[in-house]
């Protein structure tokens, strides 16, 4: 039995980096389930990265398009491509964020306007967009999942302006989720325990954070990519269609430690 | 048992693309062997888990070389 229904369901994979990324976590489960994984990605660097590793994917139906998160245009133009090359899109993984180094680095008070809005509208404002753009083309039952980090309700230390957008993010999820729920569209949000990615290292106390995670979690353990993807899975596929504006929390059990 | 230059060498071959013969003592990460920021946080990452090791930002801002990367880890292993 054919329990995810995911089989040749397109799903558009934003924000894979390198291997390390949870998105490319999430595409390499995607391709095990039979589903076709659009790749989109911002910088040329990403590109050469993800067709690299598609090397290893030759007999599967995939794409890489070019995407930048900050301009409605491109995002507008990616999605065409997408809708023309593909037709319906099925699920959508929104795993992409920016801050600058400087303000994680600085103390929290010190954010700069630019920095502040530069990173809410590249990790927040960027699933309305992205919502929007790809609304056309999406199908009934579609399922939108969005990375988020327990800095968005919680102080971390470090995460600083990156938490506010996390919030924001998570509160755009639920509006888009009460939005699109009348077209049979979920939205959702998956909170990751931290994983040593190439964004987490630029978050300045990451070490110390992995080891407090290892001492308080109740499963004693970090979270991996693969734990991450297989949740995601879950929330992409139909055994998840009740679900919608909900933030998951894949972190071992973290998040309800006092 | 590889020597940490050999297991240095795979590292980077892998990682930035280039020729074994490439990855020499005094060749610096970004002049010579064409890393951008991005990969030098890649290379150290791989560094760590190579070798089991943390490599804090402030000691990985002063890895420029193949030889630095050595050194400090043979300084850190022994």
């Amino acid at each position: 039995m054919d329990i995810l229904q995911l089989k040749n369901k397109n799903i558009v994979v934003m924000g894979v980096a390198n291997e390390r990324s949870i998105a490319w976590g999430i595409a390499k489960k995607l391709f095990e389930v039979g589903a076709n994984v659009i790749f989109t990605y911002r910088k040329e660097r990403s590109k050469g990265k993800i067709e690299k590793m598609l090397a290893d994917y030759t007999d599967y139906k995939t794409a890489v398009i070019e995407c930048d998160v900050n301009s409605d245009d491109s995002i507008a133009q990616a999605f065409e491509q997408i809708g023309a090359q593909f037709g319906q899109v099925h699920g959508i993984v929104h795993s992409v964020a920016f801050a600058h180094a400087e303000d994680l680095k600085n103390r929290f008070h010190e954010t700069s306007r630019e920095g502040y809005a530069f990173a809410q509208d590249t990790s927040a404002y960027s699933l309305v967009a992205v919502s929007k753009a790809a609304k056309p083309y999406l199908a009934d039952g579609a399922s939108i999942v969005t990375m988020s980090y327990l800095g968005a309700e919680r102080v971390l230390d470090g995460y600083n302006v990156m938490g506010v957008a996390k919030a924001a993010l998570e509160a755009a999820m639920r509006y888009l989720a009460a939005d699109l729920g009348a077209e049979n569209i979920r939205v959702n949000a998956i909170s990751a325990g931290a994983i040593r990615t190439l964004a987490a290292k630029g978050v300045p106390s990451f070490n110390q954070i992995l080891r407090q995670i290892e001492e308080k979690a109740p499963l004693k353990r970090n979270t991996n990519q693969e734990e991450v993807a297989d949740m995601t899975i879950v929330m992409l596929s139909t055994l998840s269609r009740g679900v919608t504006g909900e933030t998951i929390y894949i972190d071992s059990g973290y998040n309800i430690m006092g | 048992m590889s020597t940490v230059l050999e297991r240095v060498t795979k590292v980077v071959v892998d990682r930035l693309g280039v020729e074994e013969s490439e990855v020499k003592l005094e060749a610096s990460f970004r002049d010579d062997l064409g890393a951008d920021s991005l990969d030098v946080v890649e290379l150290v990452m791989e560094l760590e888990d190579e070798f089991d090791m943390e490599i804090s930002d402030e000691d990985a801002e002063k890895i420029a070389t193949v030889g630095d990367a050595i050194s400090y880890i043979e300084s850190k292993v022994n």
